[in-house]
């Protein structure tokens, strides 16, 4: 009995360390861009009947973490990617530096519209570990 | 010896400069940047609207029409403070703006709606075909309402085209006057 309640104490100090660290570790990435590349032979493989589908309908971004959205057409013929068109071989990179939702006509949705929403950075504790906890079920979702 | 160093430090660091300018831009920025595409319509002015009449200018490039009521009087206002704030600069920097409503929107339209925001302002139109041609090379849409009141929906941002005539950037709607003040003067100060 004395070495469950000893184990149940020591996955309770973890959970706390965790959130601990969650709520107040600075949040450190290599990179603030999310990246959406369009392979090459995309082009081909629309023609071909297939669908490709390279951006989602909404994109998450958050400000001081991940605010650089960076496009890259891998393809060899121009595409219309997010809200322009982009030559072979060309990126575009849009950063953002304002917590709001965006919307752009991109003929590359059937909808016709991207929408990305962008978050403002999480500065306190607790926005920290609410950033970290969807960021980790998204990652597994 | 040491003033030829010197310069030759200099010159490098503004070279290198230049180069990552594109790092600062507020704008979306394109990488490596192509040539605007050329183009030719009916100026607002009477006289044929040649993009490459304008090298050596930064040019703010913008698609609406004059009827409309949301996203281009903010645009152009915008614009309107940009040129105020850039002060003596503005002489280097020229706003096109060209429509996607040629039907309603011929050269004198456009010259006074323009006008209401700054004479130096300056519209294209044309033919339909001639508009749907440039649209398409820089990947605008622009498509009409049904409707009575003929309104279109349209691709709402502003291109930066540098002195040099490449199409360098991208700014999205919503962005203030501040913001262009900044990526005109980067892309001014560049060679």
């Amino acid at each position: 009995m004395k070495w469950l309640r000893g184990f149940a104490l020591l996955i309770a100090l973890g959970v706390l360390g965790i959130v601990v660290w969650g709520a107040f570790a600075p949040l450190r990435f290599d990179s603030r861009e999310e990246v959406f590349e369009i392979p090459k032979g995309t082009w081909a493989r629309r023609m071909a009947g297939a669908k490709v589908e390279i951006l989602p309908q909404q994109i998450r971004l958050t400000l001081g973490v991940h605010d650089v959205l960076l496009l890259r057409n891998l393809d060899d013929v121009p595409q219309v990617f997010g809200p322009t068109i982009m030559m072979p071989g060309q990126s575009f990179r849009l950063p953002f530096e304002v917590a709001s939702t965006y919307s752009f006509a991109c003929t590359a949705h059937l909808s016709g519209q991207m929408t990305i929403v962008v978050y403002p950075q999480p500065l306190s504790p607790w926005q920290r570990l609410s950033w970290r906890t969807v960021a980790l079920w998204n990652a597994v979702t | 010896m040491h003033v030829t160093r010197l310069f030759i430090l200099l010159t490098s660091l503004l070279i290198a400069a230049a180069a990552h300018a594109d790092e600062g831009l507020k704008a979306g920025t394109f990488d490596p940047p192509r040539d605007a595409p050329a183009f030719t319509l009916h100026g607002s002015n009477g006289a044929p609207l040649k993009l490459s009449d304008y090298r050596g200018k930064v040019v703010l490039l913008g698609f609406g029409f004059s009827s409309c009521q949301q996203v281009c009087p903010i645009t152009l206002g915008t614009l309107k403070q940009v040129n105020k704030k850039l002060g003596e600069q503005a002489k280097d920097v020229q706003v096109l703006y060209i429509t996607v409503d040629p039907e309603r929107d011929d050269e004198a339209r456009l010259k006074k709606y323009l006008a209401s925001f700054d004479p130096a302002f300056l519209g294209g139109t044309g033919t339909q075909a001639e508009l749907a041609a440039v649209r398409k090379d820089y990947g605008v849409m622009a498509e009409k309402v049904a409707g009575p009141d003929g309104s279109y929906t349209h691709s709402s941002f502003i291109y930066l085209i540098d002195r040099a005539g490449r199409l360098r950037a991208l700014m999205p709607f919503g962005h203030v006057a501040d913001d262009y003040v900044h990526d005109v003067r980067l892309l001014l100060a560049a060679p």
